[in-house]
């Protein structure tokens, strides 16, 4: 399919039997550098809903704080 | 921390790769002997160069936390070499490529370049379940230093041993008796060299600042005293 597609795309390159060739490395380091760049967002992704989750547990805690604080003070 | 100058860095990267890869197809000439097929030297060869600097890279920070006990130097050469790892893959693959178009077959046994990147490839490969195989986080990085340093010091001396090998198939370009690379191509390859190891640095520092935001999430997980979460990973060396 992408040897369909890139013609249309770079019609300059010359696809010949070295084209596929040439195009076939520099697409595998295309995908190695996309599927570390989706690992990575995964991983921030990960830490994103870690803090949320960190920060709602702090904020409940201050909450509970501040309730037995006035249950004290009454 | 480690995020510093990381927006400036990945800007010069890509401008960079932009830059190299646009000279590899617009700007240096056809090689006479194989043609088209030698483009795939301008990425090949750069990987491989930075894959095994990396890995001595990687060997350079482990002597920093024998000596200094900083696991922050342990996290280092860790990146360092996990880096190498993904760009030694790269190394294979795209070396395969230019091996079934340029010789016919995908891997050739008896041509010391290709047998010996394997076995340095293979070598760091055990580091992974070496590492985690050691519970104790002190000995698990300060035995994974001691490796980082023997393997570091097995890259230099595997390569000066592949090159006083004489093979008669893999093709050596620089500091040959014949000349070496004419001038544009010799320039196209510094500036894709340049780019391959801006790129390396970058997810160095990229990798190294998601696991310091990770590491800073497990403190703050620890100093609120908070249930951990579920799904947590436990393979990598805490940063922070």
């Amino acid at each position: 399919m992408l040897s369909a597609l890139l013609p249309l795309a770079a019609p300059a390159l010359p696809l010949d039997e070295a084209g596929k060739y040439v195009a076939g490395a520099y697409v595998v380091f295309l995908i190695l550098i996309v599927v570390y760049v989706a690992i990575m967002a995964a991983k921030l992704q990960r830490i994103e809903r870690e803090l949320r989750e960190l920060a709602g547990f702090a904020e409940q805690r201050n909450r509970d704080g501040e309730s037995e604080k006035v249950t004290v003070d009454v | 921390m480690y995020g510093k100058g990381l927006r400036a860095l990945s800007i010069a990267t890509v401008a960079t790769i932009s830059l190299g890869f646009s000279l590899v197809f617009f700007y240096a000439p056809l090689d006479a002997d194989q043609g088209f097929i030698q483009k795939i030297f301008y990425l090949h060869v750069p990987l491989a160069i930075t894959a095994l600097v990396g890995f001595i890279v990687g060997g350079v920070f482990a002597i920093a936390h024998l000596r200094s006990g900083d696991s922050r130097w342990d996290a280092y050469s860790y990146v360092s070499i996990h880096m190498s790892v993904i760009f030694g893959v790269a190394v294979l693959v795209t070396g395969s490529i230019w091996a079934k178009a340029s010789w016919g077959h995908w891997w050739v046994w008896d041509e010391p370049t290709l047998v010996s990147f394997l076995i340095v490839f293979l070598l760091y490969a055990t580091y992974y379940p070496f590492r985690y195989a050691i519970e104790d986080r002190d000995r698990q990085a300060r035995y994974a230093s001691v490796f980082a340093v023997t393997a570091g010091a097995f890259v230099p001396l595997n390569f000066l041993a592949v090159r006083l090998a004489e093979s008669l198939v893999h093709p050596r370009v620089f500091a040959t008796a014949e000349g070496g690379l004419p001038g544009s191509m010799r320039l196209t390859f510094l500036v894709c060299l340049a780019a391959i190891a801006l790129l390396w640095v970058t997810l160095v520092k990229f990798e190294l600042t998601a696991k310091s935001a990770s590491g800073q999430v497990k403190r703050l997980r620890r100093a609120l005293d908070a249930p951990a979460a579920s799904g947590q990973s436990r393979i990598a060396p805490e940063v922070s």
